[in-house]
C-alpha cells in the first residue's frame, strides 16, 4: 500500500514554526468541540487540516474552570470535601481519598483496618465505573451507538450499590480524613455479585460486538500509536503506558491501602494503539471485578470505620507538605497538600492523569492524522477536562 | 535517599533534605542550580518521571515556591525539589526542553501566579482563563469573596451562615 511520508509535512520555516498560509486557500480552521460528540467532556481542539489531513492542533481548555484550588484555600480542612470529589466527575473517589491520605499523613491520624478495606472497595468500584462510561465512548466515537447503552445499563446497576452504599450516585463524600463514613449494609455483597455477573454478561457482549467488529479493527488498529520512548518525557502513565508494553500501575509499583494483600497484575498491552488502549481497559476492568469479589471476601466486617478526630471547626495541621499518588483508570492521581499550621490549607494542587495526556501529548498524536480519527485518538487517551482546569 | 542525598551534595550545594516519609522527600535548591540539578537527576539518577510542578503562595514571607516533583519509578522513590522566588517580577528558567510536557505547567503558572517562565513555548497564551485582566487569580492577595460580591449578585432570601459560629451556638452556647 502506498504510504506518503508526511514526516517534513507541513513545511517549516527556518525558526522551527510551521508554514501555514491560511490565505492560500490549501488550509483550513476547524473548531472541534467544546459541545461536541467527538470530544470528551467540555473542551475544544482548534485544528488546522489541509484536505482530510490534520497539520495542527491547539487543545483549548477552560469551560469548565471553577478556581478548586484556590476556593480549597478559603476552607477549614472539613470543609474541602465536598469539593474534592468535584474535580473528577465520572471517578470522585480518587480525590476523596488522596486528599484523606494527605490531610491523615499531614495530622499524622492513622485509619483502622476496617475503613482501609472499604476505601479500596470504592476505588475498584469508581474504576468499574470510569471504564464502562470509556467503553461507550470509544465505540461511540466510531460510531457504535448500542455500546454506550449497554455499559450506561450495567452502570447504572453499579451507581445502585453506590447509592445504598453511601446515599450518593455521582458524588459520594464517603471517604474522609480519618476513615470512612460506615459500614457494608446488610446483604450488600450478594446484590454486589449479581450487579457484577450482569456487567461481566455484558461485557462478554461488548467483546463479541466491539473487539470483535470490522470496523473497529479497522479504526482502531495501528492508528495513533504512542512511542515507548515518549513514555517519560511526556509524563504519560496509567493504562496509555501500559499499552505500550510497560507495567506502570501504581497498586503494583507502590502498593497503597490493602493492594498488598490481593492479588493482582499490571495488564499490559503491546501496540500501543487505539485498540491496544480498549483491550487493556477491557481487561482492566475485568481484573476489577475480581479484585471487588477477593475484597468483599477478605474484608473484615466489623470493627470501627473512623478515627476520632479533633473538633474540625477547630482543626489546625503543622507545616509540611506531602504527595499522595494512587493509580485510578486513567493513570496516575496525585494530590500535592501543603499546610501552614493553620486552619485552612495553604495549597492544595492536583495531579490528574488528563492533565499531560489530553494537551502536550494529544497535540503531538494528532498531526498527519485523518480528521475522521480525531475524536477516536482523543477519546482513546482516556481525558477528563476538569482535571485539567480544576 | 540518604544516599541520593550525599551524592547530590558532592554536586550541588542543596538545602537540608526533609524526608517526609519512605521513598518521599523535599529539598531546597538554589535558582541558578535547579537546570543543572534536574538534569543530572534525570539521566544519573533515574529520576525520569516528572510528575508535577507547581507554586505555593508564601506571601507573609515575600516569597513563591515553585515544587517540582520527580519521581524513579525502579528504586519507588519521590523527590520534590523546592526553589524559593521573590514575588516581585518572579521569573523562572524554563525546562520544556527537559520534559516537553512542563511547558502545560509553565503557561498555567504564568496565568494563574503571574511567575515568568520566558522562551517556554506558547507561555504567554491564554490557558484557562479568557480576557482575565485583574491579578493573577492563585495568588493569595487575590481576594476571592470580594471579587464574587463585585461581579455577581447573590440570589434574593439567601443567608449564609459561618459554621465554626453556628455549631458553637447550637452544641455549646456557654463555652468559649
Amino acid at each position: 500500500m502506498y504510504q506518503p511520508d508526511r514526516s517534513q509535512y507541513p513545511q517549516k520555516r527556518v525558526d522551527g514554526t510551521l508554514d501555514i498560509d491560511l490565505k492560500s486557500g490549501k488550509y483550513l480552521k476547524l473548531w472541534q468541540g467544546p459541545q461536541h460528540p467527538g470530544v470528551t467532556g467540555n473542551m475544544s481542539i482548534e485544528l488546522t487540516v489541509c484536505g482530510d489531513e490534520v497539520v495542527d492542533a491547539k487543545t483549548h481548555v477552560g469551560y469548565l474552570h471553577r478556581g478548586f484550588e484556590k476556593l480549597m484555600e478559603r476552607r477549614t480542612f472539613m470543609q474541602v470535601f465536598p469539593i474534592v470529589c468535584r474535580v473528577c466527575v465520572p471517578e470522585p473517589d480518587f480525590n476523596e481519598y488522596c486528599y484523606a491520605a494527605a490531610v491523615e499523613e499531614l495530622a499524622g491520624i492513622e485509619i483502622p483496618e476496617s475503613a482501609r478495606w472499604i476505601r479500596t472497595l470504592i476505588l475498584e468500584m469508581g474504576r468499574i465505573n470510569s471504564y464502562l462510561m470509556y467503553l461507550g465512548g470509544q465505540a461511540g466515537a466510531f460510531g457504535q451507538g448500542v455500546i454506550g447503552q449497554w455499559t450506561t445499563y450495567v452502570r447504572d446497576l453499579m451507581l445502585d450499590r453506590f447509592e445504598e452504599l453511601t446515599g450518593a450516585r455521582i458524588y459520594h463524600m464517603f471517604i474522609l480524613p480519618g476513615g470512612v463514613r460506615g459500614h457494608l449494609p446488610e446483604g450488600f455483597s450478594g446484590r454486589m455479585e449479581e450487579t457484577l455477573r450482569e456487567i461481566e454478561s455484558v461485557m462478554d457482549d461488548v467483546e463479541k460486538v466491539m473487539f470483535q467488529n470490522a470496523v473497529f479493527k479497522k479504526r482502531s488498529i495501528g492508528v495513533s500509536v504512542i512511542d515507548p520512548a515518549l513514555l517519560d518525557s511526556y509524563g504519560i502513565t496509567g493504562p496509555n503506558a501500559r499499552a505500550a508494553g510497560v507495567a506502570r500501575d501504581v497498586r503494583t509499583e507502590q502498593p497503597y491501602l490493602v493492594y498488598p494483600e490481593l492479588e493482582l497484575e499490571a495488564v499490559i498491552g503491546h501496540d500501543s494503539d487505539i485498540f491496544t488502549r480498549a483491550e487493556v481497559r477491557r481487561r482492566d476492568l475485568l481484573m476489577s471485578i475480581d479484585l471487588v469479589r477477593q475484597i468483599l471476601a477478605k474484608m473484615p466486617l466489623e470493627g470501627a470505620v473512623m478515627t476520632k478526630l479533633p473538633n474540625v471547626l477547630h482543626w489546625k495541621i503543622p507545616r509540611g507538605e506531602t504527595f499522595i499518588r494512587g493509580e485510578c483508570s486513567r493513570g496516575e492521581y496525585g494530590y500535592y497538600v501543603v499546610t501552614d499550621g493553620s486552619g485552612y490549607p495553604r495549597r492544595v494542587n492536583v495531579r490528574g492523569p488528563s492533565y499531560t495526556h489530553s494537551i502536550a501529548l494529544f497535540e503531538r498524536l494528532i498531526i498527519n492524522a485523518n480528521i475522521s480519527d480525531v475524536a477516536g485518538t482523543l477519546v482513546s487517551l482516556h481525558t477528563y477536562p476538569p482535571e485539567v482546569e480544576r | 535517599m540518604k544516599t541520593l542525598y550525599q551524592s547530590l551534595k558532592e554536586r550541588f550545594t542543596p538545602g537540608e533534605l526533609t524526608e517526609q516519609r519512605d521513598g518521599l522527600a523535599f529539598l531546597t535548591v538554589e535558582r541558578d542550580q535547579l537546570r543543572p540539578m534536574l538534569g543530572h537527576l534525570r539521566d544519573s539518577e533515574g529520576f525520569g518521571h516528572l510528575v508535577l510542578l507547581t507554586a505555593v503562595d508564601w506571601l507573609e514571607e515575600g516569597q513563591f515556591q515553585l515544587t517540582y516533583l520527580l519521581s524513579n519509578r525502579k528504586k519507588q522513590q519521590d523527590i520534590g525539589l523546592r526553589v524559593m522566588l521573590p514575588r516581585e517580577d518572579a521569573s523562572m528558567d524554563t525546562i520544556h526542553d527537559l520534559w516537553p510536557t512542563a511547558a502545560t505547567y509553565q503557561r498555567e503558572l504564568r496565568e494563574m501566579f503571574g511567575i515568568d517562565f520566558p522562551d517556554s513555548p506558547r507561555v504567554n497564551e491564554e490557558f484557562i482563563l479568557e480576557g482575565w485582566k485583574d491579578l493573577p487569580p492563585y495568588r493569595r492577595d487575590f481576594d476571592t469573596l470580594k471579587y464574587a460580591q463585585a461581579t455577581y449578585r447573590d440570589r434574593p432570601g439567601r443567608e449564609t451562615r459561618d459554621p465554626a459560629k453556628h455549631m458553637k451556638e447550637q452544641l455549646y452556647p456557654d463555652k468559649d
